[in-house]
């Protein structure tokens, strides 16, 4: 089952991603496995510079920005 | 057939032979497309300058023929600034964010980090400072990113350096010093801003610090997980970076803008002239650190300080002063200040705050001597 992780300290843009991540998902229909990760030293072992970044199966995918429902169904569709 | 009629002719040929091979590879559902684009590229920036034209004629309209406010009272004054400024600035944040989102569709966190490793400090922080001014940066990110430099090698003064520039000097501040100051405050602001974020860094540095960064930020090992790579940006995803940009940034920060103008209109209608000089003006010397010890638990973005800003110096304040005012209220904030307290220890915090306070209490006091 494809991985989801939402990397994020829990500015608003994080939660703006988690919300655009859940709605691609819901909208696939698909099963998908979500993950917001919040600590800081989990975040870190992604080696991104810039949050809320997304990572699909553990590949980082897009960091220092918010994706649209759209971009994230591109991304769990490639 | 004389020589010009052939040339014409030859012309013709020419451009018909090219807008058949252009067909061929672009349907007319493209065709449109590309017109729609062309003529947007050259007409929104023709609508929006004919629209910035009509606004200072059209808050006067409002208030003093459909509202009929008697003109010099306080109210008018009030009101008429405040219909001419809101959209006025709102404009100029549309502007210059989609710009700016363009431009930073060029620098990454990632290749700012490249750049900066292996520099020693002096350049290192005037690098870094500059590079500041153009790298996407919310203060969010700012302990992934310390962390991601403390990696690479940066000196720990190199990346102050680029922490302190990059909330500071941001497009919205300068674009709306522009717009209301002139291109001489704006080029000030800018470069007392990279000053203050090169020394400032370069003290930091200096003073070997590096014992009050938290301990598990250097024993940090990465696990070998491939780092992220960026992919190649196009165009159209410029362009789509661009707007996001205004989305996110003007969605969020409009509502500042005209609380901000709207405290502006009240000072601008309401408080008579000259008040600000009796305690802002260059007389008092203690206005500068004043300004600056208020400024610092204050956090406003940019967009919201201007204005009131604006009001101020209108009624006396010096610009020294309100220049003091303005860095530490968006240069340095609470908020940002209890993200880094997870990666440095309070010492180096109060160094990092009180060494940033120190240089903008100098370019106030600099300022309201010399202008």
């Amino acid at each position: 089952m494809m991985r989801l992780q939402i990397l994020g300290t829990g500015c608003p843009r994080c939660k703006q991603l988690l919300a655009n991540v859940q709605q691609a998902v819901a909208d696939i229909g698909e099963e998908v496995e979500v993950e917001k990760v919040e600590d800081i030293k989990e975040i870190m072992k992604f080696r991104v510079l810039a949050t809320p970044a997304l990572a699909v199966d553990g590949v980082v995918k897009a960091a220092g920005r918010v994706l649209s429902p759209d971009e994230i169904k591109k991304l769990i569709a490639s | 057939m004389r020589a010009r009629d052939q040339e014409g002719k030859l012309f013709m040929e020419r451009i018909r032979v090219e807008t058949l091979a252009v067909q061929r590879e672009c349907d007319l559902r493209c065709l449109r497309r590309r017109a729609v684009t062309a003529l947007g590229a050259v007409g929104a920036p023709v609508l929006w300058w004919l629209v910035y034209r009509l606004l200072q004629p059209a808050a006067d309209f409002v208030t003093y023929r459909l509202l009929s406010l008697a003109p010099h009272t306080h109210l008018a004054s009030s009101i008429s600034f405040f219909l001419f400024e809101v959209p006025k600035v709102l404009m100029l944040l549309l502007l210059v964010v989609f710009g700016v989102g363009i431009i930073r569709s060029f620098f990454t966190p990632e290749r700012t980090r490249q750049i900066l490793a292996g520099k020693r400090e002096s350049a290192g922080n005037v690098l870094a400072a500059a590079l500041g001014i153009v790298t996407p940066f919310c203060s969010c990110s700012a302990v992934p990113l310390f962390l991601g430099f403390v990696e690479a090698g940066i000196p720990l003064g190199v990346t102050f350096s680029f922490l302190i520039a990059a909330p500071m000097i941001n497009e919205v501040a300068l674009v709306l010093l522009f717009g209301m100051f002139g291109l001489g405050v704006a080029a000030l602001y800018l470069a007392t801003g990279l000053l203050i974020a090169i020394v400032a860094g370069w003290t930091i540095g200096r003073l070997r610090l590096e014992r009050h960064v938290e301990p598990w930020v250097y024993q940090f090992q990465a696990d070998g997980v491939a780092g992220f790579v960026e992919e190649s940006v196009d165009w159209t995803a410029r362009m789509a970076m661009g707007r996001q940009a205004v989305k996110e940034i003007v969605g969020r920060v409009w509502p500042y803008v005209v609380a901000g103008i709207a405290v502006g209109a009240g000072i601008h209608g309401y408080v008579p002239q000259g008040l600000m000089a009796s305690f802002m003006g260059k007389g008092a010397w203690w206005s500068v650190p004043l300004a600056v010890v208020v400024g610092i638990p204050m956090y406003s973005n940019a967009a919201g300080i201007i204005p009131v800003v604006q009001a101020l110096l209108e009624k006396g304040a010096a610009l020294g002063t309100v220049l003091a005012f303005m860095m530490s209220v968006i240069g340095l904030s609470l908020p940002e200040t209890i993200i880094l307290r997870k990666v440095l220890r309070w010492p180096l915090i109060a160094a990092f705050v009180g060494v940033v306070a120190a240089g903008i209490l100098l370019v106030g006091f600099l300022f309201n001597l010399v202008f």
